[in-house]
């Protein structure tokens, strides 16, 4: 018998045990939800297996009475845009000025203290401001997102900058590139990757914004349901609508990684180096 | 000529004395190799060559003029380390200098352009023994062939000056002797200075024509840093730019003139 610490796990092997947990939980969840139905037929906190399908098919297939909208799919647009639109700003700011900062000492003299004090502003603690500034609309609720996550990108990229090593930089120099140059073609498509790296990390705080913009003033979007419905106590939506957003996360990290692998081959082959 | 002159040079960084009182002359097409041991100013001396470095005190002339305060394309260089660009294949690995060249604003070039210096390139990389890996990223090279690479990436500018800092040290021996060819084929068809920080100091013999030892002429047990190195050495190795074939050659001919 092997040590513990010795066996590893096959590939089906991996597959069950991490499928248990999940297999477990919904187990559990079931177990108990049927308890308490069997108590109370009308109980809201647990809803039972079968109406989870129904109100999903409400939701997502048939067209809501008043709007004549999908329900589920008009919420997942509307926050979609919301989020992409936020992340992507938040993604080329701080992309442009990750590397000014990083390659080019006099920006780093001039910026850097601002970054890092804004960084540290709870940025839901400015979203009155934001909903005064900029109305109640979309823009207050993407410009939550981009100055929720862009300084957390802004010192991601200037610190992956700076820990480029520096005899690459030098020698571009010595190949004759200006800092342009040097920016455009060196710098630059050695930090892209990275900056994926890092928006794949930020995509949960921008989740949090964006919910927590939604939930306080909005009028459709997949955190404005989940607000809405918390009256009527509806965990049969709630519930649903949480695993769909896990889902959506999931998706996302996913696609940005099959993005960075397809194109930048060379960057995982540098990690596998242990650098 | 391409000469490096070097007038009573200092390096100091705050109380820590580094470089002392350097004179040497170097001509044109000379392979200096530098030995001495670590932290006695090598690798300092050679990023002042660099330009990454300023001296303190002291000149450092290339052509009679004070060497330029940053790095430039006519110095080129070779680390032992991270000479690449990873996010490259070989062929653009090398062609990068041109393209900087060709196109300020994009620093990329297209078409038949791309395509000439394309021709450059491949020819530069078969002839260091890459012609056959040319798509290939440097991740997946060795680490002789890489630094074949960093070689002929640094050659396609035509730099003057060659500096190369112990770029065979993390080599196996083997191919440690196919580099030393390499580089010597290189030398001898260019018409390129050379300077090699090296470990071994029979590669320095063997490789140089101006071999340079640095080390402490002064040493204060209590203040180490109180004097810095200089050049306690200054041989002339002796190889000549020929090969001994050639060599062998030209002196058979002249004798039979002198008959």
């Amino acid at each position: 018998m092997k040590r513990i610490i010795n066996q590893r796990p096959g590939m089906v092997g991996k597959c069950i045990l991490g499928l248990l947990p999940f297999v477990i939980i919904g187990l559990v969840y079931f177990y108990f939800s049927n308890e308490r139905l069997a108590i109370n037929p009308n109980d809201k906190l647990m809803p039972s297996f079968q109406s989870f399908v129904n109100t999903i098919s409400y939701m997502a297939f048939e067209p809501n009475k008043r709007t004549g909208e999908y329900l589920l799919w008009a919420d997942t647009a509307a926050s979609l845009q919301r989020l992409g639109l936020g992340v992507a700003i938040s993604a080329l700011i701080g992309l442009v000025v990750g590397i000014m900062i990083g390659i080019i000492p006099l920006v780093r003299a001039g910026i850097a203290p601002v970054i890092t004090i804004i960084s540290l502003v709870p940025p839901l603690a400015i979203l009155p401001i934001l909903f005064i500034i900029f109305g109640l609309g979309e823009l207050s609720k993407v410009m939550l997102i981009v100055l929720g996550i862009t300084p957390f990108l802004i010192r991601d990229v200037q610190l992956r900058v700076m820990a480029l090593p520096n005899e690459i930089i030098i020698k571009a120099q010595t190949l004759g590139a200006n800092s342009w140059q040097l920016i455009l073609r060196v710098v630059l498509p050695q930090v892209l990757p990275k900056l994926i790296d890092a928006v794949r990390l930020s995509l949960g705080s921008a989740w949090l914004f964006l919910i927590a913009a939604e939930a306080i003033s909005s009028t459709e979007g997949l955190g404005y349901r989940i607000f809405l419905v918390r009256r009527y106590m509806s965990m049969d939506i709630i519930l649903p609508y949480v695993v769909w957003i896990t889902l959506l996360a999931f998706l996302m990290d996913f696609l940005l990684r099959r993005l960075s692998q397809r194109v930048f081959p060379w960057h995982s082959a540098d990690q596998g180096e242990g650098k | 000529m391409n000469d490096i002159k070097i007038k009573n040079l200092w390096k100091e960084y705050g109380d820590n004395i580094v470089l002392e009182n350097i004179n040497l002359d170097v001509k044109a097409g000379e392979f200096v190799t530098l030995v001495g041991a670590s932290g006695c100013g090598k690798t300092t001396f050679l990023k002042m060559l660099l330009g990454t470095e300023q001296p303190t005190r002291g000149e450092l002339l290339l052509n009679g003029k004070p060497i330029a305060n940053e790095p430039g394309a006519d110095r080129g260089i070779v680390f032992q380390k991270y000479s690449v660009f990873s996010h490259l294949n070989v062929v653009e690995n090398v062609m990068l200098g041109e393209e900087f060249k060709e196109s300020p604003i994009l620093g990329r070039c297209f078409g038949k352009k791309r395509q000439a210096i394309r021709e450059r390139a491949v020819a530069l990389l078969e002839k260091v023994g890459l012609g056959h890996a040319l798509t290939k990223y440097p991740s997946e090279l060795s680490g002789g062939m890489q630094q074949r690479l960093a070689i002929a990436q640094a050659l396609i500018k035509q730099p003057q000056i060659l500096l190369l800092d112990e770029p065979f040290g993390a080599l196996d021996p083997g191919i440690r002797s196919d580099m030393h060819e390499l580089i010597l084929d290189i030398w001898r068809e260019t018409n390129i200075t050379i300077f090699m920080i090296t470990h071994d100091l029979s590669e320095g013999f063997s490789l140089g024509t101006q071999l340079l030892v640095f080390d402490k002429q002064r040493l204060d047990p209590d203040q180490p840093n109180r004097y810095g190195a200089s050049i306690t050495y200054d041989i002339p190795v002796g190889r000549s730019r020929k090969t001994p074939m050639t060599d062998i050659q030209d002196k058979t001919q002249q004798a039979l003139q002198n008959d």
